[in-house]
């Protein structure tokens, strides 16, 4: 199992070619209380670095970027009315989406914890 | 922490620092924007028992002269001469095209008016100001001013000055609090009962600690601040009113005086005045998304065919509403409660109606 970051704050869990995607904690304590998630359709196909999502909080919304590229398998129906999971358990129940890789590569250029947590000045 | 040098500090900025906020630029001061309460929780807190606000951005003057409140009215449609001694009431500037240069508090203080202003408006305001009435305006940049809000406000304030209980909404006492001196409102912007206390500024965080030991007192940032005003339907300059909209547009007509209305005398009266008459091309309305998703400042609102007919000037998501309020500017013929219309957000036409403002019932106390 892979957990790779991307500069915007995304974290991707590779489990048999298929990628788990959320928010790393960093990313929902400078967005503030989630309150709505737009999450993509299931069967959608998105391109690396498309906007795959969006997540609003309090203060803002932003675009959730699609970490590699591949078909949207499963989307976390439960953020609809819980959004606030994606504060209470970023790199857990708060996931987003799963995605299938059509190009598991795509991984080798995002960053590894160690290399995240250095990104994101921890 | 971020300081830019450049930014101004308040009597409160160290507390709010060893409170653990988050500091933001704002209107060129650095200020909280949340505690580690978070903005959900602050909200919910205010509304639920009583949060402490840091206000002291905001322009304090006093206005002294026998006919002070008939020269300040030739600057704004509100009835400033039929003010009440420890009586305060919601005006607006105007400009000579019946535009919004700020809005403000005017209060009789009795041997002078007491006026509090916007942060990023008050030094054109004091120039504003002085140009009508010269000397008679002071400044008081020495004062900072603090905003006590919620339903236990009353017995928050009432262990430091007994005497406020006694006040309702919209009046003003000077007291002494903790033994300070201070002019006490029992008025807010959050949509309920509360009091903003100007206080000198060396007794400022003392006082702010005094509150904030009771358990009933939370220290709330900007960021709630924003959704409870909001949610309570009240205007923020520079986004809901500006020098591009009337106060008739505004709906804000209730705060213009029958005799101001007649006599008219301030600037841009013409323009206010055939508004009131015949009607205004669009008003500011509130709007309820239908789904859960925000839409925000600057969302166009179109009809249900497309046709644009206005924009968001405020939009988020209200944690007493539990879903997203806003509010916005549209053309005449759709500011009926629950007229429909869509609002484009991220390029998508979402449903929406037109909803009576405010959003949540207001809890002053009359």
């Amino acid at each position: 199992m892979t957990v790779k970051y991307t500069e915007d704050h995304e974290w991707i869990r590779v489990e048999d070619g298929v990628g788990t995607v959320g928010i790393t904690n960093h990313a929902q304590e400078q967005l503030g209380d989630v309150v709505f998630v737009e999450l993509p359709e299931v069967g959608a196909t998105v391109a690396k670095g498309d906007a795959s999502g969006v997540v609003e909080s309090v203060k803002a919304a932003s675009e959730i970027y699609a970490p590699v590229s591949g078909e949207i398998v499963a989307v976390n129906d439960a953020l609809a009315d819980a959004p606030q999971t994606v504060n209470a358990d970023p790199a857990g129940a708060g996931w987003f989406y799963r995605i299938r890789l059509s190009d598991p590569s795509q991984l080798d250029g995002l960053m590894d914890e160690d290399a995240y947590k250095s990104h994101a000045g921890a | 922490m971020t300081e830019s040098p450049e930014l101004k500090t308040t009597p409160l900025t160290e507390l709010h620092e060893q409170l653990g906020a988050r500091m933001v630029p704002f209107a060129g001061y650095l200020m909280p924007v949340q505690f580690p309460l978070g903005v959900l929780g602050e909200h919910r807190h205010t509304r639920a028992k009583a949060g402490l606000f840091d206000v002291s951005h905001m322009g304090q003057l006093r206005i002294d002269g026998a006919d002070a409140a008939a020269r300040l009215e030739t600057l704004v449609p509100g009835d400033i001469l039929g003010l009440a001694e420890g009586r305060m009431r919601y005006t607006q500037f105007t400009d000579e095209t019946g535009g919004i240069l700020d809005d403000l508090m005017v209060t009789n203080a009795g041997d002078h008016l007491f006026v509090v202003v916007n942060a990023a408006c008050k030094e054109a305001d004091t120039a504003h100001l002085r140009g009508t009435l010269g000397d008679a305006v002071t400044e008081l940049p020495d004062r900072a001013l603090l905003a006590l809000q919620g339903p236990s406000a009353e017995a928050a304030l009432a262990t430091l000055a007994p005497e406020a209980a006694a006040m309702t909404f919209m009046t003003f006492r000077a007291m002494d609090v903790a033994g300070v001196p201070c002019l006490v409102t029992r008025s807010g912007y959050t949509g309920e009962d509360g009091y903003e206390i100007s206080v000198p500024a060396a007794d400022a965080r003392r006082i702010a600690e005094r509150l904030l030991a009771l358990p009933e007192v939370e220290a709330i940032g900007l960021g709630a601040r924003d959704s409870l005003r909001l949610e309570a339907g009240l205007c923020l300059y520079g986004h809901d009113i500006d020098t591009t909209t009337s106060p008739v547009e505004a709906a804000l007509t209730w705060s213009i005086g029958k005799r101001r209305r007649e006599q008219g005398g301030f600037p841009g009266a013409a323009r206010v005045q055939a508004e009131i008459a015949g009607g205004a091309a669009r008003r500011r309305v509130g709007l309820r998304p239908e789904g859960r998703a925000p839409a925000r400042e600057g969302a166009e609102i179109t009809d249900p065919d497309g046709r644009t007919i206005g924009r968001i000037t405020s939009g988020g998501f209200g944690p007493t509403v539990d879903g997203p309020v806003a509010m916005g500017y549209v053309e005449s013929g759709f500011t009926g409660d629950g007229s429909e219309v869509r609002l484009v957000v991220r390029g998508k036409p979402m449903p929406a109606r037109v909803a009576r403002l405010p959003f949540v019932t207001p809890g002053y106390k009359r």
